[in-house]
Order: C-alpha cells, then structure tokens, then sequence
C-alpha cells in the first residue's frame, strides 16, 4: 500500500536551552539568542511518518512547514532523517499569524498539494504550547482527527488503530483514512539523520537559497529534483489574504508580563512525630500526596 | 552538546596541506559525484560533507553514547547458549550508529560506503572512544572490511563489504592461549576438504574482542606440519555458516561494552582470504597496523575525556576558599595533560595521512601502473606510516594512561570513589597498552629506524619545515633534543652488544617519540598558534626533561649494569 503522508513542522527557538538573553526587555521572545530547532513533537511526527513508510515501501513522506526564509532548515533536517520532499511555506502576509491564520494558511497548502491519506503533526510547538494547530487543520479540511497520538497499532485498507494518550492511561482507538494525527513526546522518539542522506540533501536548497550567492551545486540540483526544496506563497496556494497573518488572526497580544519565579522560603521540619504529621497534613492539603 | 563543534582542534586536520591531495586522490579526482549522490563535487564540498557526518557523530556521541556509558559499564555484555547478548544500552548505540549510516565509513562507495579516508574515519573514532571506549570497540571494528578489499576477491567485497556497510559487526580472531604477543604459534586448525571444495576451521581463540561478530577474520594454520607463521592462512567466517560458539566472556577490568570472547571452532566453514601461506606475513600484518592506529585514536578519544573531566572538576571544586585550579600542583597536572595529549593527537593525523597517502597511491595502483616517481613516492609515505604507528600506538596508550591516571589525581578521594567518570576512563585507559601489543612491542617493532637512522632523518625533515615565527624558538629546542637523541642512539650501538641494545631500547624509543611529537605538535602550531601555541611550548619543555633524563641513563650505562638487573 503506497501511502501520501504529510508531517506539518514547525521551526522553534530551543526553549530547553534559555539564556539570559532569551526575552527581549519588551516581553517578547529573542529569537536570535535562540538556536532555531525542529519543533520535537514534529520530529515524533516524523518518525511516525518513517514507521508508516518503512512498513509500507513507496509511500511518500512530504514535509509542509511555515515560516521565514531560514525554516528551509527543518525541510532539509526532515530530508537527512528521511522525509522524501519539503515545502516551505513563506510569504510576509503570513507574518504574525495566531494559531487560527496559522491552520488556514496551513490548510490552504495542503489542499494545494491535494492528495494525501494521513497528515502527522506534533502535538504541540515548544514556543506556544497551543496545541491548536493540528487540531484546527483538521476541521477545516473536514478531517478526522486523533490528538495525542502515541504508536500507530495498526494500518490497513482504509482504516488506523492508533494509540493515544490519555489522562491516567492510554486508549485505543479506531479511525478512518484519511485523517490527521497529532503526536505527543511519549512516540517513539525520532531516528537520527543519516550520514548518506545528510551528504546527498545538505545541497538541497529552495529556489531563492539557489538564487543567491555562494550556492555551489546549481549543476547538481539541476540533474537532481530532490535537491529543490519548494517555497510557495499565498498567491500560489490561492489562500484568502485577510484570513492570513496578523489580519486573520483573532488573537491580539495586549500586554506581556515578565514573570519572575522566586524561591519560597524554605520550612524545617524535625523528626519527631508531632512535625511529621503536620508535614504529611499540609502535603496532603496542597495535593502533593492522596 | 556536540563532541565536534565543542573542540575545535579536530577541524584543524581537515585543514593539512597533505589532506586536500588525499581527498583528490581518494576521490578519483571527484569523479564519482557523476555516478553516486552522495559523492563530493570537489576538496570544499568533501570537507563540508565530512564536517556534517563529523557533527552528526559528534552530537550522537554526546547526547547517546556518553550518557549511555555508565549503564554500560555496569551491566555489560551476557552469554547465552554459546551467543553474545549486548548490554541493552550497547545495542541502542549500535542500533543509532546503524541508522544514521555509519557502518561503512571507509568502505568504497561502490560496496554501499562512505568512502571516507582513513583521516576522517580517525577523527569520528576520536570523538566515539572519548564518548565510550568499548562502543569504540564494536564501531571500530568495521575497519577490518579494509582487510576484505585489499585482499580478498572481487566476488568477496561484493558479497561482504555491502553487508558491514549495513551495520554487519566484525572481529578479528588471532589471538589463541597459547599464542598471544607471539603469533606463530597459532594452532587453530584449517583443513581443506577435497570433496566441497571448502576449508573447515577446528580449535579454540581467546581474548577476542567482539567475539561473537557476524563476520570474522581468522588466522588458521592451513600448512600441516608446519609450526611458525610461513603456515598461517587467514580466512574469513560467517555466522550465518554456524560452527563457532562463545565459551566464555571475559570478566574485564574496563571496556565493559566490548564484549572479550572465547570462541571454540567447531568444524566451522570459511573461506580463504588471499593466498594461503600469506595470511600472518601479510596480511595479519596489514591488518594489525591499522589496529594499532585504531587503539592509538581510542588513547587519545580516552586522553580528552580524562583532560575534560578534569579540567571541570578543578574548575567547580573550591578549596582553600579558591577553585583547585588555580593552585600550582593542579593547574600543573592539568596543563601538562593537555600538552600530551595534544602532541599524542599531533602525531595521530600525521600518522593517518601517511597511512592514507600510501592507501591512495593502492587506489591508483588497480587503476594503472604507477610511474617510477610515484612508485618511489608511495613507498615513502608508507615507509612514515610503518614507522609512526609503533609510536603513536606505544606512546598514544601511554599517554592516555598517564591522563586517566592524573584526572583521577585532580580529583582527590573523590575520584577513587565510583561516583565519577574518572575511575571509568582509568580502568578503560588500562587496556590500550597492551592489546593490538604491548607497548614492549611497540618498541621491538619501532627499534629498527632509530637505528638504521630513519627517526633522525624524518626529525631532519620535519625541523626543516618553515615554521611561524613564534615556533622558532621551540623549534631550536627540539633540534637541540634531537642531537641529544642522536648521541644516545650513537651511544647504545657503540657497545656493539645486542644486550645493551635490547635493554636500551625502550629509552631510545622515548626519545625519539618525544622528539618527533614535539616537532609534529610543533608544526600544527606553526599553523595555528591559538589552538596550539601554548601546548607545543608545554610539551617541548617536558619532553626536553625527559629525553635529558634518558640520555644521561644512557651515557652513564655501561654493560655491566646489566647484571644489577638480571637475575
């Protein structure tokens, strides 16, 4: 069974390794104090993806992220783990867009794409910790969905078992293709890059990177359709622009305040058995324990 | 964390003049880019290639292998009915190696390789023994398929080169109880079956370093009656075959990941791999050369895990109301580490680019007959690899030793306790200088250019060599080492008493090691004085004091001193 799957990703600042200069004095996120990362619930996706193919050879993984030039990063990240294509999807209109713009922009491509059987998408991005995105694609392509997707059980014909996690446990549960999952950090975790793909798609460039200067295999990319990554913009997918960027998002940021966590003063406790219950009297009031 | 991009000495030798030729040459002048994907379009986009796989390896050795190896250590390897079963933590990092397609480093593209050269493959080796010096181990071995192409068949690299490429493990069987440093002795028993056409393998190896391999080189006595090495064949194994079983793992002092086998052979099939008789006089030869090159590079991946532990532990633990580091003693220990082991790794790649050259020139050779001057060229380069690799092997090990040893010191009681890393690397580092042969044999093996002169006279070229001007002085001292070697080597012989010379031999060695390490140390920072200014001064300063101390033993000897030691 040949499969067309689609991993939505997405390019996020490493918020596991904040710095001082990690928020601008404003409020707001200093990108470039950040390394850029594949978003990690996306690489989950991924390797969901990858299982999918390696179980049934001649599927075909494309790889759709949104965001400025530097995002054709995850696409040629996604290509050295194993992904076959990568589309970026890029235009100033789709600037500051919430997580409903975000999905429309996002949908709009995939329907551009046109064929596919199942969209893989992380649970949630480690910058704005929604977890709306995948959702919201799914509605509106009128899509089944199953969030929180942790092993795919079983795919055959037109159906997937999938396992998913839940509050206390996990469930199992069955739906039809075509349909999106999201994908929690309790996956498998992602296979790494490989050195054979990673010396072949290192040269993988999309048209404006080709374009410009000190770009070194243009002969190479020309012989080679792999070696071009595909940059499309809003007038290519046909999107509607005022429901893109920040005029088609709802979400207005009034004000951000800077939170600072400040250590409680510490409480001693002796050994003896009056302190002891009222230590295991205040754990069991704050819910800590019972 | 990143192995690679966290120590910028590595990139260094992808910058030697030396390593563009190879790459070209290697390379067929970038002519496989037409034919493979992956292949290199020219020397810049090789590197950059190199440059990826090298981060790739480095970040998998820091955020996989090293945290795995503590876990390894202490669960190690188990037997079960006569087969090898990883630590579970061991089959994880093989099984990441496996999928990011690291198998087949140096293995020609043709076979489903990389095709890197042997530089390159040194410096991934590097960065994996300083994450885990047992997984070096399991990794490492690939390096025997160079056994298979250079000797074996053509059907032979088809059939088996594609399948290491794949992740398939090795292990080279020599070693037998009752031949260890000496293998002439070998006794396991090949014989020849006129009805299938096909050699059967019968007895018993021992120490053999992932034993339970999927495919095995084997040294076997094909020759009836016959009892030195002129009898000796070298085969090849396949466990698909059946016919060996593991007896026994050995309960090692360190190297816990990499599982030490007792094999018995029991009418097990093989194969011949190149011509019968040649199997110890060349071929095992070949093969234990670039196993000497292999423990050298786990010495040095081991002498900078030892020199990072101990540079943090100095940097964090206060005393005296001061971090340790900044007290004499201490930052003496930690300065001389990093001298040694910048001069260990010094002569490391320069001893990679010689073995690599002299490879090229075997490439160019299928191709075409060499002219006489590239004949003679080949035969130079090679002459310089034979030479070195006693050393680097010898003193590489030694080192490493000498920095576990001296981390664990840095780290006062704290490092006699199982709490830290240090004691780790100390009983990983105990190994590396007496497997692939002791350091005693190093210098047996390394004796004879020092005194048919070919260490002076590589000393001669290398302290030729234009150096910056902050060099010269070092390089003044180094040429004033040199004589001091030459008198001594001078001295040894003038006994005319091969006693004398067996005796004295390990203290020409040292000289000549630190002597060419610190010339080597000293042109890498001719080249880049930041990265290794500071060391090379170090180091000549030490090896300065340590070749005066072996001249004067050596001055002041005289034959009778002998009998003070003989028994």
């Amino acid at each position: 069974m040949e499969l067309n799957i689609i991993v939505l990703a997405k390019q996020v600042p490493d918020t596991r390794n904040v710095g001082q200069q990690a928020m601008n004095p404003d409020g707001t996120v200093n990108r470039s104090a950040l390394p850029a990362i594949f978003n990690p619930e996306d690489l989950n996706a991924l390797e969901q993806a990858l299982l999918i193919k390696d179980a049934n050879p001649g599927s075909r993984i494309t790889l759709l992220t949104m965001g400025p030039a530097r995002a054709a990063d995850i696409l040629r990240e996604g290509l050295y783990r194993g992904a076959d294509a990568g589309i970026l999807l890029s235009d100033r209109a789709f600037a500051g867009a919430d997580t409903l713009a975000t999905s429309y922009a996002l949908t709009s491509a995939i329907r551009k794409i046109g064929k596919f059987d199942i969209i893989l998408c992380g649970r949630q991005a480690i910058d704005g910790d929604t977890a709306q995105v995948g959702p919201q694609v799914a509605q509106q392509l009128g899509l089944p969905q199953v969030t929180y997707t942790r092993r795919i059980v079983n795919l055959d014909g037109d159906k997937v078992v999938v396992e998913r996690s839940i509050e206390n446990g996990v469930e199992v549960v069955e739906a039809p293709l075509p349909l999106l999952l999201t994908v929690d950090g309790a996956a498998a975790p992602c296979r790494p890059r490989n050195a054979y793909r990673l010396l072949r798609f290192c040269r993988a460039a999309t048209p404006s990177e080709q374009a410009a200067d000190g770009y070194r295999y243009k002969e190479k990319a020309a012989a080679d359709d792999a070696l071009t990554l595909q940059e499309w913009n809003l007038e290519f997918v046909g999107g509607d622009a005022s429901r893109c960027g920040l005029s088609g998002s709802p979400t207005k940021v009034k004000k951000v305040d800077n939170v600072i966590f400040q250590a409680k003063e510490s409480k001693r406790f002796t050994a003896d058995d009056a302190q002891i219950k009222e230590l295991v009297g205040e754990l069991l009031a704050n819910h800590t324990i019972g | 964390m990143n192995y690679y991009t966290d120590n910028p000495v590595l990139k260094h030798y992808l910058s030697h003049p030396l390593f563009r030729r190879i790459v070209q040459m290697r390379e067929g002048n970038y002519t496989q880019a037409e034919k493979y994907d992956y292949a290199p379009v020219d020397f810049e986009d090789a590197v950059a290639g190199y440059e990826q796989v090298l981060t790739l390896v480095g970040e998998l050795c820091a955020e996989v292998v090293a945290p795995n190896a503590a876990i390894v250590d202490t669960t190690g390897p188990v037997l079960h009915d006569g087969r090898v079963e990883y630590a579970p933590a061991s089959q994880q990092n093989m099984e990441i190696f496996r999928k990011a397609g690291l198998m087949g480093i140096s293995i020609p593209r043709q076979y489903g390789g990389l095709n890197f050269p042997t530089t390159v493959f040194t410096l991934l080796e590097d960065l994996v023994a300083r994450a885990d010096a047992g997984f070096g181990n399991l990794w490492g071995l690939q390096e025997c398929a160079e056994t298979i192409n250079s000797f074996g068949t053509e059907e032979q690299r088809e059939r088996y080169l594609p399948r290491i490429a794949s992740g398939e493990t090795m292990s080279m069987d020599l070693t037998e109880p009752d031949a260890g440093s000496d293998l002439q002795s070998v006794r396991l028993k090949a014989t020849y079956n006129e009805a299938d056409g096909r050699w059967y393998l019968n007895g018993v190896k021992r120490f053999i370093t992932n034993g339970d391999a999927d495919i095995h080189l084997v040294l076997a006595r094909s020759e009836e009656g016959s009892s030195d090495g002129r009898g000796l064949s070298l085969f090849i194994y396949d466990k698909r075959n059946g016919g060996v079983h593991t007896r026994r793992i050995e309960d090692k002092m360190g190297i816990h990941g990499s599982p030490t086998c007792e094999l018995v052979y029991n009418n097990a099939p093989a194969e011949l791999c190149g011509s019968r008789k040649m199997g110890l006089i060349k071929y095992v030869m070949a093969l234990m050369n670039s196993a000497r090159i292999g423990i050298a590079t786990q010495s040095v991946g081991l002498s900078e895990a030892a020199y990072n532990e101990a540079v943090e532990y100095a940097a964090n633990r206060k005393q005296f109301g001061r971090t340790i580091d900044k007290f004499a003693p201490v930052y003496e220990m930690l300065g001389e580490m990093k001298a040694r082991l910048d001069a260990s790794r010094s002569l490391l790649y320069a001893t990679a680019r010689n073995v690599d050259m002299t490879a090229c020139f075997e490439l160019v050779a299928r191709e075409r007959t060499l002219t006489p001057e590239e004949r003679q060229e080949a035969k130079a380069f090679s002459r310089v690899a034979d030479a070195l690799t006693p050393i680097v092997k010898g003193m590489g090990s030694e080192i490493c030793n000498r920095n576990a040893y001296d981390c664990i010191q840095v780290h006062g009681g704290s490092g006699y306790m199982k709490d830290y890393t240090c004691e780790r690397l100390y009983r990983d580092a105990r190994i590396t200088s007496i497997y692939e042969g002791t350091t005693q044999l190093q210098v047996v093996a390394a004796i004879r250019y020092a005194t048919n002169g070919f260490y002076s006279a590589l000393l001669d070229d290398y302290l030729s060599s234009e150096v910056s001007q902050a060099m010269s002085p070092v390089r003044d001292r180094i040429a004033k080492m040199a004589e001091s070697y030459r008198a001594a080597v001078e001295r040894a012989q003038s006994f005319g008493c091969q006693d004398t010379n067996d005796f004295l031999s390990r203290r020409i060695y040292e000289m000549a090691s630190y002597c060419i390490m610190a010339a080597l140390l000293m042109l890498d920072a001719s080249a880049n004085e930041e990265l290794f200014g500071s060391s090379a001064r170090r180091f000549t300063a030490m090896a300065e004091s340590i070749v005066a101390a072996h001249a004067t033993f050596i001055e002041n000897y005289t034959p009778e001193l002998l009998n003070d030691y003989r028994k």
